[in-house]
Order: structure tokens, then C-alpha cells, then sequence
């Protein structure tokens, strides 16, 4: 592989793991959208790559799928969502911005460390590519656990996706069964969770998942 | 494509899902639901006779036909059973015809999820049907719309959808780690290729590989720090779906396992998967026991007892040998009968009394007899008492135990004496005494009830030779 493809595969996985950090601190659901928007359209675009550098024309599928469906289709619809509902602005954060920025540069650092370490039998560009999506992984791990606003929590649940198919595409030559089906479960999960979404606003006029904890099995 | 058993294993379910869909009317489509999952059994029990042969997506062996005959015979007596609660339920006003209809489709398609995870010989395959199975519980979880459920739901949801992420991350690892080897391609995934070449593979990829592995599956199978969902989702849901969950779901995560720990035990490199399961295994036992003592509801309660059950039967594939491998399996198959048969009685019981609360229930026995010395059958039964047949697995666990880690069967032995004191404190207080709380009555299915009872009993008393033959050979393919 020529030096340029590496770098411009790194560059992209790269983006993708500083979108990531970008997600972590917004308090705004909207601006949240715009920057999910951002980090899908990204892994389009590292997908497209990586099927133009394996010579694997059927990742363009998944490329295709990441650019319409998840940075097109879900932003908006979640922007309708949260229009509708009218709670743009409440993002309520558990742990403080700079503390979940130094968690998020740990994990990076500890997944660095991890996968560095164990694949150095693998080609440059897929141990590189596991790397990041470890990272992306668990980036998107501690926003779910970092918020507790409902919309919030499923964006990082959608950029955790994110970087799973970012490992599946640097997995040179992954049958398409997975991908396909990532696509799909992403599709079906937001199905679950967009009537959730509904019914969580309907019983319980907020979409905070703190007031779910109230009702909590045993303290009735 | 020809018709096997396999394809009936697979394609009943599906047709069954598909129609229970469109059809209206409660008492047909409950009946559909029996017949299907009866059909389903007779499929899954032919592969016994004729087996097809082993494709790329698909396998059986010795291995998976066990658990999905359990599966699907399981899956045939809770559609039973779930045929009187889901009447109830409609004349109660708690579900309404649209939601039944949905209900029984889910069923079929949970069904359906959990065959195809069984006899998937391609890992990512797997993957898949082990998540649909967790999405369609998760929906029906959330069926009642109550605050509890929809909680309850998005608890599962979330914690569900993290751990199978972790799984597939780890599947990808996995790929990784056969392409080298392998090659590229189907062949990478295919579950009988790997384990051929497994040897070859790099042993510290492989390792991150299990660890994700195992924090996802472990997930689903409910193991301790992972398992915050579990009580949630058994006691807020339908009780059919908790005897479906406690007695199938759990296991099918946990095989996903134990054909990712038959890999790494080709490997010399890798780590011994044994090690780590033998700990999460004790800390589920220890953790749950503790919990069972401050249980206010019912289902709840016995929802800490399939953390435990889970937790002994991971500590016995753990320790691995014929004869602890033995007893986990045996263990497993009482444990499955068991604990449906407990709900089914909780079931039943919970309609009658119109609550779960442990509070509200009181001298069972006295207000109704059939039920509440059934569901006394049942604990005793799930305490691991003789004659019956968890007493057998579990003196099998730790007979086995001791020979080799006497210190870990202490652990385990206090464990399950603690976790037996939790739960006849809170029997006692259930279907003994002044009866309490409101009387209501119920038309009760008993027959799936007692099938299950009268099964474990058995086991207790006999074991046939045919079936100790079957579980050595099975345990003998784990390794």
C-alpha cells in the first residue's frame, strides 16, 4: 500500500475520534445533531476510502448507507423529534465537561495501549483502524453513561455504532453479512427507541431519564 | 432447498411470526402460537434421529441440539401457559387485542432469534440473532406501558445494546485474528472452520477478543456487574416473557460463549478463559444471594435467583473437565425447567392476587391450594433440596469442585446456603400463615407447571442411561 492511502485512512479514522471528543462536550441538543451529523458523514467517508484502498466495492454499500441514513435521515428526524417535543435545550451532564474530556483522553490512551500491543501481526492500516475504533467505541460508551437526557444517550449509543463499522470495514475483507446487518440493527434500534422516545414524553412529560428512576421497581 | 428439520427449526417460527401478525382474534392466534411451538419441538426433537449436514451458516452437533431441544420444549409449554395469562390479561383490561396480537408475534419471532443463534455456525450470524432475540424482549418488556415497564425497557435497552456492541467488537477481533490464517472472506467466520485453525491463530489478538466477548455475552447472560437489567426486565414484563428469559435467553448468551471458549482452548497462547468465568460465576452466586433477602416483589425476587443459578453454572463451565462440565449442563437443563415452572405458578399467582408484592401474599396454600403448593414445589425445588434434581447438579458442581479448588467450593457451598435460607424465608412468609391480602381466582394451567416438575423430580430420582451417555458426550465436546 502506498504511503498517501495510509495517510489519508488515518486521517479520516483520526477525525473521527476527535468528533467524537467534540460530542462530549456539547450542551445543546441541536448542536449535539449537527456534530453527529458530522461525525456519520466523516465515516462515510473513511468507509468509501477504505473500499477504494482494499478494492472492495461492496463497503461503498456501507458507505452509502452511513451518508444517508445516519448522517442525513436520523439528525433530521431526531431534530423533528426534539422540535416537536420542545426540549432543545435540556442536556443535563452527570459528570462535569472537563472531567468527562480527561475520562474520554484516558480510554483513548488506554485503547491505544491495548490494541496497539496486541496486533502487531496485523497490517499497519487495519491495527491502526482497530485502534481508533476502539476508541470511538468507548468514547461513545462514556457519553451514554455521562448524560441523562434520553436523545443524548442515543446519540452516543448511534456513535458507538460508528465505530464498530469502523472496525468492521479496516477488517480487510469482512464478509458483507456484518455490515449489512449493523446497518440494519442501527435502523432497528432507532425504531425501538424513536417509539420510546414517545412514550417516555407521554407518561412522563420529560424526556430526562432521571424521572424514570423515581419509578424504579421497588420503591413504590 | 430441501426440506430437514433444520429448515422447520428455523422457517415454523418465521411463518408463524408472519401470520400471527395480520391474524386477529385472541383465541385463534393464542392456539397458533401452541401449535407452532409444538411443531418447533417435533423439529428440534428429529435432529436427534437425522442430522443435515453442517453448511457455512449453519451446524449442528451434539452440542447445540441439546440446547435446542431444551429450547424449543421450553419455548412449547410457556406458549401453553402464556395462553391462559394472556387471557386473563385481556379480561383484566391490562393488554389490549392490538398488543396481544403483537405479543404473540414477538414470541415466534424470539423463537425464531434464538434457534438461529443456536445452530449459527457463522459468528456474525450468531451476532445477529442473539441481538434480535434481546430487541424483541425489550419490546415486550415495555408492553404494559407502565412507568415500571418503560423503564424497565430502556434499563434492558441500553444496557442490552452496550454489551452486544461489545460482542460484535469482539466477533470483529475474532475475524482479525482468523485472517491471517484463514484468509479472507466467509471462510474467517465460519464457526467449524476456526476451531480447526484456531491453534494458528495470534494468541494475545484472540485474548482482547474473549475479554469483549464475555463482558457482552456476560451481559446478556446477566453475570453481576453486568446484570443491572435482569431484575427490571423479569419483574416488569409479562411473566410467559420472564420464564422465557430466565429459562432460555440467559442460556443461549451463554452458549455464544462456550463455543468462543471451545476456540480459545484449541490455542495454547491464549489465556485460560476458565479462570475468568470461574470468577464472574462466584461473584454472580455471592452478589445475588444477598440480594435475594430484601426482596419486596415476587418476580423480582426470582429473578436474583437466575443470577445466582447463571452465576453456578458459569462457574461450573469455568472450572471445565468432564465432570464439572457435566454438572453445568445438567444444571443448566434443571435450572431452565425449574425456574419456567416457577413463574408459571408466579404467574398465575400474581394474577390471583392482583399484585407482586411479597407484602400482600400470605398462606398461599390455605386460599389456593393447587397453586401455592406448587409454587412451594417449586422453591424447594429450585433451593437444590433431594430428591430433586438441582440438588443432584449442584452436589455434582461441588463434589467436583472440591476435588480440585477446595477453597472456590467453600465459596460456593456458602453461597448456595446462604441463597437456600433467602429463599425459604421469604417461601414462608408467601404460602404459609394467616392468608393475606386480596383473594382472587384463577383459571390455571397446571399441565406446563407440573410437566416441568415432574421432569425435574424425575431427573432426581433417575437419571436414565441414555440421557448421563448424551451429557457426558456433550461434556466431553467443551472440553
Amino acid at each position: 500500500m502506498s504511503r498517501i492511502d495510509f495517510d489519508i485512512a488515518h486521517l479520516l479514522a483520526g477525525t473521527l475520534v476527535l468528533i467524537s471528543f467534540l460530542e462530549l462536550y456539547q450542551d445543546r441538543l441541536y448542536a449535539l445533531l449537527n456534530v453527529y451529523a458530522a461525525h456519520a458523514f466523516v465515516l462515510a467517508a473513511s468507509v468509501a476510502w477504505q473500499a477504494f484502498v482494499q478494492d472492495a466495492p461492496h463497503l461503498y454499500v456501507t458507505a452509502v448507507i452511513a451518508l444517508l441514513f445516519k448522517a442525513i435521515a436520523i439528525p433530521v428526524t431526531l431534530h423533528r423529534i426534539i422540535a416537536k417535543l420542545g426540549i432543545h435545550r435540556e442536556i443535563e451532564k452527570v459528570v462535569g465537561v472537563g472531567s468527562t474530556m480527561l475520562a474520554g483522553i484516558g480510554l483513548v490512551a488506554l485503547s491505544m495501549v491495548v490494541m496497539l500491543r496486541v496486533t502487531h501481526g496485523a497490517d499497519p492500516l487495519a491495527r491502526e483502524d482497530l485502534a481508533f475504533a476502539l476508541s470511538v467505541v468507548l468514547l461513545g460508551l462514556l457519553m451514554m453513561v455521562t448524560r441523562r437526557n434520553a436523545v443524548s444517550q442515543v446519540v452516543g449509543f448511534m456513535s458507538l455504532e460508528n465505530g464498530l463499522v469502523l472496525a468492521a470495514t479496516g477488517a480487510k475483507g469482512m464478509p458483507l453479512v456484518v455490515e449489512i446487518s449493523v446497518a440494519f440493527s442501527i435502523l432497528i434500534a432507532f425504531i425501538v427507541i424513536g417509539i420510546f422516545l414517545f412514550r417516555i414524553r407521554e407518561r412522563f412529560d420529560t424526556v430526562d431519564v432521571q424521572a424514570l428512576d423515581r419509578y424504579r421497581g421497588e420503591r413504590r | 432447498m430441501t426440506v430437514d428439520a433444520l429448515t422447520g427449526v428455523l422457517a415454523i417460527p418465521a411463518i408463524a411470526a408472519a401470520l400471527l401478525a395480520v391474524l386477529p382474534g385472541y383465541r385463534l392466534t393464542a392456539r397458533i402460537n401452541i401449535a407452532a411451538s409444538g411443531l418447533t419441538l417435533i423439529c428440534a426433537l428429529s435432529l436427534f434421529v437425522r442430522r443435515p449436514a453442517t453448511g457455512a451458516y449453519l451446524l449442528v452437533d451434539d452440542l447445540n441440539a441439546t440446547f435446542v431441544v431444551l429450547t424449543t420444549f421450553v419455548g412449547f409449554t410457556t406458549s401453553i401457559f402464556s395462553a391462559s395469562y394472556i387471557g386473563h390479561e385481556l379480561e383484566s383490561g391490562r393488554l389490549t387485542p392490538p398488543f396481544v396480537r403483537f405479543y404473540h408475534a414477538m414470541y415466534q419471532v424470539l423463537m425464531f432469534g434464538m434457534n438461529l443463534a443456536l445452530i449459527a455456525n457463522n459468528i456474525g450470524l450468531m451476532w445477529v440473532a442473539i441481538e434480535m432475540a434481546t430487541l424483541t424482549t425489550v419490546l415486550m418488556v415495555g408492553i404494559y406501558r407502565t412507568h415500571e415497564a418503560l423503564e424497565a425497557a430502556w434499563k434492558y435497552f441500553i444496557l442490552g445494546s452496550v454489551g452486544i456492541a461489545l460482542a460484535l467488537f469482539g466477533t470483529i477481533l475474532v475475524y482479525m485474528a482468523a485472517r491471517p490464517v484463514v484468509g479472507e472472506g466467509l471462510d474467517a467466520m465460519v464457526w467449524t472452520v476456526l476451531v480447526q485453525r484456531a491453534s494458528a491463530f495470534d494468541p494475545a489478538l484472540l485474548d482482547v477478543a474473549f475479554v469483549f466477548l464475555l463482558l457482552g455475552y456476560g451481559t446478556k447472560v446477566g453475570l453481576a456487574p453486568l446484570h443491572a437489567w435482569l431484575p427490571d426486565a423479569h419483574a416488569e414484563g409479562p411473566t410467559p416473557i420472564s420464564a422465557v428469559l430466565s429459562g432460555l435467553l440467559l442460556n443461549v448468551a451463554l452458549y455464544a460463549l462456550l463455543r468462543f471458549k471451545m476456540l480459545l482452548a484449541v490455542n495454547t497462547g491464549a489465556l485460560a478463559p476458565g479462570p475468568l468465568m470461574v470468577t464472574l460465576g462466584l461473584i454472580s452466586l455471592v452478589f445475588a444471594v444477598f440480594m435475594l433477602y430484601r426482596r419486596r416483589d415476587i418476580k423480582r425476587m426470582f429473578a436474583y435467583s437466575s443470577i445466582e443459578h447463571m452465576g453456578i453454572i458459569t462457574f461450573a463451565f469455568g472450572m471445565g473437565g468432564p465432570l464439572a462440565n457435566f454438572a453445568g449442563l445438567l444444571h443448566m437443563t434443571m435450572h431452565s425447567l425449574t425456574k419456567s415452572a416457577i413463574f408459571f405458578a408466579v404467574g398465575h399467582v400474581a394474577q390471583a392476587k392482583g399484585t407482586q408484592r411479597i407484602a400482600d401474599m400470605g398462606g398461599l396454600t390455605e386460599t389456593h391450594p393447587m397453586l401455592g403448593w406448587s409454587l412451594v414445589l417449586g422453591v424447594v425445588a429450585i433451593a437444590g433440596l433431594p430428591p430433586l434434581g438441582i440438588f443432584m447438579s449442584e452436589f455434582l458442581v461441588v463434589s467436583s469442585t472440591f476435588a480440585r479448588a477446595p477453597l472456590l467450593a467453600l465459596v460456593l457451598v456458602f453461597g448456595i446456603l446462604v441463597g437456600v435460607a433467602a429463599l425459604f424465608l421469604r417461601l414462608n412468609s408467601i404460602a404459609f400463615g394467616q392468608p393475606r391480602g386480596p383473594v382472587g381466582k384463577t383459571e390455571a394451567s397446571y399441565v406446563p407447571m407440573f410437566a416441568h416438575l415432574a421432569l425435574v423430580l424425575g431427573a432426581g430420582i433417575y437419571l436414565p442411561p441414555a440421557l448421563v451417555a448424551w451429557f457426558q458426550n456433550v461434556a466431553g465436546l467443551l472440553g
